[in-house]
Order: structure tokens, then sequence, then C-alpha cells
């Protein structure tokens, strides 16, 4: 699965964000994290290879996520569903 | 095939707000993105499936996830706006409440489907969708049914009963199933 990364200064946390390629929402997300300079990853779901949409869903539903997007998980342990301004702020401490 | 371009793709939009009584997402980047994100699916599927959702690709599994979505009615007015916030109320037009993202309607069962092949854990169980009634039930491998308004009189053909009729509004509890039987006399 070929993930992008977007640099940033606030690198404390693994940011992994699931996103789709046309979803307003998730565009928002991705930019949110942007300004806010937090370094990332992120991969269009819809883009990627049968395999991997599965490999996604078997991560998402193993953490008991929705399969909707964007998702996004810190750490590996935190999973937010959602374009949530507040929850993002809290988990990645900003 | 003709070019689908974004100004067809926003005047669809508009003409089915205008028709249902909804508006449009008031912040023109956020509209900008999800007409964008329709032209994509139309051009990419051939129908312009919803912008938020992960599609098959596959028109029969994707049929109630093509804009309008089948889930739209009750998103807005449970929530102010659809699942992607390309339609909204009144309320969320004018700014005097907030858009939030909208909890996922559609059954996992249906959205498993856009992963390939299921597995046994996405076999959900028959689940009855109107308990109140008990007239209308889900199996897990549904077959379209010929669907009645018993307000209006509009009938659909599909898996199960639109959440709100298009025509008159009715609720999915005065959906009833028609019933075809074939017999043979003499």
């Amino acid at each position: 699965m070929q993930f992008s990364k977007v640099s940033g200064q606030k690198r404390q946390h693994k940011v992994v964000l699931y996103a789709l390629s046309t979803c307003a929402w998730c565009r928002m997300t991705k930019q949110f994290l942007e300004d806010n300079d937090v370094e990332f990853e992120y991969v269009y779901v819809d883009l990627c290879e049968e395999e991997d949409k599965q490999k996604i869903r078997e991560h998402i539903q193993s953490k008991g996520g929705p399969l909707s997007y964007p998702t996004i998980f810190v750490d590996d342990n935190m999973l937010i569903t959602g374009f949530r301004k507040d929850k993002l702020r809290e988990a990645l401490g900003l | 095939m003709t070019e689908i371009t974004l100004e067809m793709v926003r005047q669809r939009a508009e003409a089915d707000a205008r028709t249902y009584g909804y508006y449009l997402n008031p912040d023109p980047k956020f509209l900008q993105s999800l007409l964008e994100g329709l032209k994509r699916n139309e051009e990419r599927y051939g129908y312009p499936s919803c912008p938020c959702r992960l599609a098959s690709g596959k028109f029969e599994v994707d049929r109630d996830i093509i804009c309008p979505c089948d889930y739209r009615d009750p998103d807005v007015t449970e929530f102010g706006a659809c699942y992607c916030a390309l339609y909204v109320r009144k309320d969320v037009q004018e700014g005097k409440t907030e858009l939030n993202p909208v909890p996922e309607r559609r059954p996992l069962e249906k959205q498993a489907k856009a992963y390939g092949a299921t597995t046994s854990e996405t076999k959900i169980k028959a689940e009855t969708v109107i308990p109140s009634t008990g007239t209308i039930t889900e199996t897990p491998k549904n077959k379209p049914k010929l669907w009645y308004c018993k307000q209006c009189g509009y009938v659909v053909f599909r898996d199960e009963p639109p959440y709100t009729c298009p025509i008159c509004k009715a609720k999915r509890e005065m959906f009833a199933e028609i019933e075809t039987r074939i017999d043979f006399t003499g």
C-alpha cells in the first residue's frame, strides 16, 4: 500500500489518515492537519487495489471503527471517524 | 458520450434541492469540492455516487448511494445535512445550526460490498427494519421487490422501501409490498 507522507513540525504522534479522493470532509481533514503543521501519512482508499482495500477495512474494523471516511489513526491505538476538529485537537495536543 | 461538466452537476443538484425543499451547502469551497467529487465519480463509475462513500463501481451494489442517496431525507431531517453535506436544511444554510459530520446510516453489509470479497464477519444476520409493524423484513440476500406508497400510490422496485416517499414525503412505514401472484386456472 502506497502511503503519501506530509511533513510537519509536530511529530509526537504517528498520524495515519484513510481518506477518499473525492470526499470533501477528507479534504478538510487533510487541510486541517497541514494547517496545524502535523506530520502525517495518508492513503486514498478508493484508489487502492482490492487487496489493500480489504486490509484497510480489517484495520479499521479491528479497532472497532465504522467504515466511514475520513478515518484517522493516532499512534495506531486511537481512532477518530469524521472531521472532528475538537477530537483531533485533543488527540494531537493542538 | 457527452462530457460531464461541473456546471451540469451543479444545476442538477440545485434543481433537486429546489424540488425537495432543501438547500445546497452554503460554504462555496465545500460545495465546489462536493460537486467535483460527484463529477469524478460519474466519470469513473458512470453514475454520480456519493463522493464521501466508498463505491464498488457496480451499479446494483451502489444504487442506494447514487446522489441523491436513499439516506438523504432522514439524514437532513435528523442532522440538518445529508451524509456528505451537499444537501442541507434551511437553518444550516442560514448558519443558525452548525454543520457537523453525519453518522453513516447505510447498513454495514452494504458498505462491506465495496471492499471486494465478503468474509463471514460481514454476513450480518437478517434484521427487522420496522419491528412495530412487522411487515417489512430484510433478509441477508435481498431481492428487489415492488413497493407502493399507501398514501400517494408511488411504486418503486427496490430491495427495501425508501426511507421517505420521494413524491409525498410519507414515511417508510407507509410502504407496503406488492405481491404478485400468477394463478393457473382452467
